[in-house]
């Protein structure tokens, strides 16, 4: 009954080659494109972008204010890039009563030119089912266990604004420069599935 | 639609496979398919919403069996037949096999007349519609009272982007809903907040 169970479905590979094949066809030059926009995913959009400007939110103060107020030009004032149909960035700010998670549930949605391309969990069914609905669990399954004081705030991307979250700055940070606090921010405190900790010394 | 893709709160998931160190891409062939969705974005072949609602329209057996590049793979394949660039015969002559694409697209519609403006703090209720094409209500908003917390600039309208009928753009609202309105009895205690179009929303009263 299903197509997909046939045994004559061609091997991914296959199609992806068909597919390019058609848009090769047009004079797009999908051979070309392919190296550009892969290049762009493995070397532009990266999470260091995001732990960047976390970093910088955490150390200066009227920037953080700027970011809170107007994400977008907050970050395209450092320099990075957000495609034309992300016309708005969220921060959502944790506090030490507050922690904001994000997700996609009809699909895989991120800022991704500032988080990096979302993690494979983030796009799998089980993530997308559950984290609104049993955001403390499923935290808990992820190695992060909220005190029950803490207000959990999830956000669905299901347009095109885009969300990261601004993590707590971990105690036993003071003094630290932007560079070194950018190198312990992590796409998953940016997603808000983990917490930052301390430093070990 | 109310398809597969519509996810959030359906129960008799497991565990989240995560791990801190997940890649996005595992092999070779799914970096060429988040480049050649998004060539056929930029090269104006089809929209992001076209693009999503491909995706949503795919057999529900594929969509569950599938992986996040296979389906994205699907949608393009799917949209580059409709849009007439290629047959499903030569697709299939050129993979050398079947491919499996997307179900056919119900109808669009434009915005809702007399939509309403709203401001951070107002009262909402999700319009209770059922919506034959693409719609980016989650149906688990549906017909729910939230509150407003934040307003976007205007984007295209989804229900009409996708479909390729006229609409004006418009705005997005970011709504607070409790987890207790959402599932009474039946949920951790928390606020989603979800982006919704305008049209999707009346004041409570």
């Amino acid at each position: 009954m299903s197509a997909i169970s046939k045994p004559s479905v061609a091997p991914i590979e296959r199609r992806v080659d068909a597919v390019e094949s058609v848009l090769a066809d047009r004079g797009l030059e999908p051979a070309r494109f392919v190296v550009e926009a892969t290049l762009a995913a493995e070397e532009r959009w990266v999470p260091e972008n995001g732990a960047r400007i976390v970093a910088k939110a955490w150390t200066d103060p009227a920037f953080r204010q700027r970011l809170l107020a107007d994400g977008k030009s907050a970050v395209v004032e450092l320099g990075y890039e957000m495609p034309r149909h992300h016309r708005h960035l969220v921060v959502l700010e944790d506090t030490p009563t507050v922690h904001n998670v994000i997700c996609c549930t009809l699909c895989s949605c991120t800022a991704f030119t500032i988080i990096g391309l979302p993690p494979d969990w983030y796009k799998d069914l089980e993530y997308r089912a559950r984290v609104v609905r049993e955001s403390r669990t499923v935290l808990k399954e992820m190695g992060l266990e909220l005190p029950p004081e803490v207000e959990i705030r999830v956000w669905d991307t299901t347009a095109d604004t885009r969300y990261i979250v601004l993590p707590l700055r971990p105690p036993g940070t003071e003094g630290w420069s932007e560079e070194r606090l950018a190198s312990i921010v992590t796409k998953d405190s940016m997603i808000g599935v983990a917490r930052i900790p301390p430093p070990h010394a | 639609m109310d398809g597969i893709h519509d996810l959030g709160g359906r129960q008799g998931f497991g565990r989240v496979r995560h791990s801190p160190t997940a890649a996005a891409f595992h092999d070779a062939w799914e970096k060429r398919v988040n480049a050649l969705y998004s060539l056929a974005v930029k090269s104006g072949i089809f929209n992001m919403d076209e693009y999503r609602h491909a995706i949503e329209r795919m057999e529900p057996r594929h969509y569950v069996a599938a992986s996040y590049y296979e389906r994205s793979l699907t949608s393009l394949a799917s949209l580059l037949v409709e849009k007439g660039l290629v047959t499903r015969d030569e697709l299939e002559r050129r993979a050398d096999g079947g491919f499996p694409l997307a179900s056919p697209s119900a109808p669009g519609r434009s915005n809702l007349a007399g939509r309403e403006r709203f401001r951070v703090g107002d009262a909402v209720v999700v319009r209770a519609e059922h919506v034959p094409g693409h719609v980016r209500m989650p149906a688990y908003i549906r017909g729910k009272r939230g509150v407003v917390v934040g307003e976007s600039p205007v984007y295209p309208f989804p229900d009409a982007h996708a479909h390729g009928v006229a609409a004006d753009d418009e705005p997005t609202y970011d709504v607070r809903f409790s987890t207790a309105e959402l599932w009474p009895n039946g949920a951790d205690a928390a606020f989603v907040h979800v982006a919704v179009f305008q049209s999707y929303l009346q004041r409570a009263r």
